[in-house]
Order: structure tokens, then sequence, then C-alpha cells
């Protein structure tokens, strides 16, 4: 499976993407929304996006709105991994369209729950 | 400073004496860093003093500060997930079928820790069982240590706990935010009753369970005190109960009554 991460800090990329490769993820990455809306575009083996909300260009929650818009992308996941930590933010990402939402920081486990709770385990 | 092997073995006494938990050797890290932070809140400057307090026997509530702390252990919401989808799928409707006449179900978690597992518990049947919602239900929740058994009364999760395992849904759903804590709501706290149940000791007067959550904390005790205690569970649930251990413990081996049932990943235990 392949999934995209997308976050402006490269130490943060780099994290997630770690923990998704340990369990046998191809990972590619992207700097803002933008980038990684034409990332999907171009590859539809994409099965998830772990999607960080602030970001320069395109923040997160206006790439998931533009995402969710596409009937192209409905069976992509959308996975927040946020800073955000109100909970009128989740509420604005899961009403957006995100399937679920971590809030940093976060250990290896947790990014590893979300996955097996979407039954994205390989 | 390192503890020594006499400060090891007296805490590794003390704790099978009390508890009957088994500390393996080489487990020395485990028990200076969940001590060091007790010694500290008492004003001792290392484990060696704290132990020095401990064999003067007159501290029992210092006893029970250090057995809380070597038997608190790693939780999360909906541990290990597949559990959840056996109870969800299999258990609990095969549970509603056989008690549908006297319509009352009575569920144990025997090793509540920090709450996770009777709150996970919880919400996993009012998203799926509703009509449960007429029945009585009862989740008790036990554990050895006073302090985790406050922390499930109280309900309060900091933000990494909430990461842990909970979907996000239903966090939005059953809890309430205080900056980053997140409290569970008032109407799930309430399906919880709280009691103080040391496993190796003999239990209080318990209701006769048609469930009994038993997971990973067999693993800490010895096999005499094993064997004695899923005999003690058998004795407790009603015919067609259920027992649930964790992923590494088993009946199988130990001459017990239980016929061992499997959905998909879980083996599960039955009175039958």
């Amino acid at each position: 499976m392949r999934a995209l991460v997308i976050d402006d800090s490269r130490a943060a990329r780099m994290a997630v993407s770690r923990i998704l490769k340990s369990i046998g993820f191809d990972v590619v990455e992207a700097e803002n929304g933008e980038q990684a809306l034409d990332i999907l575009n171009k590859d539809e083996t994409i099965t998830v996006a772990m999607v960080d909300w602030n970001m320069p260009i395109m923040n997160g929650y206006e790439f998931v709105k533009l995402v969710r818009r596409s009937d192209k992308f409905r069976e992509v996941m959308l996975v927040m991994v946020t800073t955000e930590n109100e909970m009128s933010q989740v509420v604005k990402a899961l009403s957006a369209g995100a399937n679920e939402y971590v809030m940093k920081p976060f250990t290896d486990e947790v990014i590893l729950e979300k996955l097996e709770m979407l039954g994205l385990r390989l | 400073m390192a503890i020594t092997h006499r400060e090891f073995d007296y805490i590794k006494g003390l704790i099978k004496q009390e508890a009957a938990i088994v500390i393996d050797t080489g487990k020395e890290y485990l028990v200076e860093s969940r001590l060091m932070p007790l010694a500290q809140k008492h004003g001792l400057a290392s484990v060696k003093d704290l132990v020095d307090n401990l064999s003067k026997r007159d501290n029992q509530q210092l006893v029970t500060q250090v057995v809380e702390a070597m038997t608190t252990n790693e939780t999360s919401f909906f541990r290990d997930f597949y559990p959840f989808e056996a109870l969800k799928k299999k258990v609990i409707p095969d549970l509603i079928a056989n008690r549908s006449a006297a319509k009352e179900l009575v569920i144990w978690c025997a090793a509540t820790s920090s709450g996770q597992e009777p709150y996970s518990l919880a919400m996993l049947i009012k998203e799926n069982f509703p009509q449960l919602a007429t029945w009585r239900l009862r989740i008790i929740c036990s554990d050895i240590s006073e302090e985790m058994l406050e922390r499930t009364r109280s309900g309060v999760y900091n933000q990494l706990e909430v990461n842990r395992g909970l979907p996000v849904s239903l966090l939005m759903k059953y809890f309430k935010q205080d900056g980053t804590r997140w409290i569970v709501k008032d109407d799930l706290r309430r399906m919880l009753e709280v009691r103080l149940v040391n496993l190796a000791a003999p239990w209080p007067h318990l209701p006769q369970v048609d469930l009994i959550m038993m997971r990973n904390v067999l693993i800490y005790f010895d096999q005499v005190t094993k064997v004695s205690i899923l005999k003690h569970a058998y004795d407790q649930l009603k015919v067609n109960g259920v027992l649930l251990l964790g992923s590494t413990e088993t009946t199988i081996n130990m001459n017990l009554s239980y016929q061992v049932q499997q959905y998909e990943k879980l083996s599960y235990y039955s009175k039958l």
C-alpha cells in the first residue's frame, strides 16, 4: 500500500514516514496541500494521506475539503496529524471529511493503532 | 544510583507477598524507574532509603503505594483492537441471545488499570447494542490499586491517552475537553461500578457474571496463583459465561473446565 505524508516540517514528515515504512507502506511526501493534491491526482495507488493542518500555500484543512469534493478520491483515507487540539478544530476536520485525527505529539503506537482502526494495517 | 541486589530482592519479596506478582530478575530498571518517583515524593534520596523505611514494617500505607507503583500496567482504549471486534460481532451478541429472558448482563473488568478498558466496553455497548438500554446492565471494574480506581472514577485522560486506540468520533461523542485534558461524560461514567479487588487475595462478594475481562494481568502471577485465580473466575461465571484473557495468556494445560472457543484471531473461554 502507498501513503502520502503531508507536512511542511521535514522532521515531522520523516517521523510519520518512518512509522509507515516500518509496517511496509511505500511513502511519498509533500510539503503542502497544493503539492499533495498534485501528487494525488497523478498517483491513483495512494490509499491514505497523513495531513498536517498548518502549512503554507494550502493548509491541511483546505486540502481535506478539496479532496472530499472529488468523487475520484472517495476511497482515500485522510488522517489529520496536527498540533491543533481544540475540540472545535477536530469537529471541523471531521466535518470536512477527515477519517481520523492524531494530536501531536504522538508515539509510534498512536499512528499504528489509527491505521488499524481504518483497516490499513498490512 | 542503581539499586543493589539486596534492595531488588526485598522489593521482589514484598510484591510477591502482597500481590503474588513475580518480578523477574533483570527487571531492576523497572523497580528503580517505578519507585524513584515514590521515594522522592516521600522526601527520600534513593530507592535504598525507601527500602530501609519499608524494612521497619510500620508503614502499611507506604507498602500499599509501593505495590501500586509496581503493578500499574500499560493500557489503551480498545487495546489490541481484535478482542473488541470479537466482543462486538460474536461474544456480546451470543450473550444477549442467551440472556434475553432475564434481560440482565453483568460484566467484570478484573484488572481495569486506569479505566480505558471498561470505558471502551461501555462505548462499544452504547454504539452497537442500543437494546441493552432497557436491560439491567452492570459493568463492574476492579483493580488492586486505589489510585488506578480513582483515575477510572474521574474519567480524566491526557491528550496522549486519548490518542491511543480511541476512534476520534468516539472521543467527540463521549468526552468533553478541559484544556489538554479530556473527561469522560457523565452518562458513560455512570455505567461503571468501581471496586477494589486483589485477584491474589480472597475476593470480596461479587455477583455471578456473564463476561469477565481479565486481560494482561495473569502474566504477572506465578503458576499456582494463576490456576487459583482462573478457578475462582470459573466459579464466578454464570453458565454460558465467557472469560477473555490477554493474547499471551491461556487456560490450556491447567486442567480447568473452561471450553476454549475461537473467533477469528481471538481465543476465549466459556463455562458450559
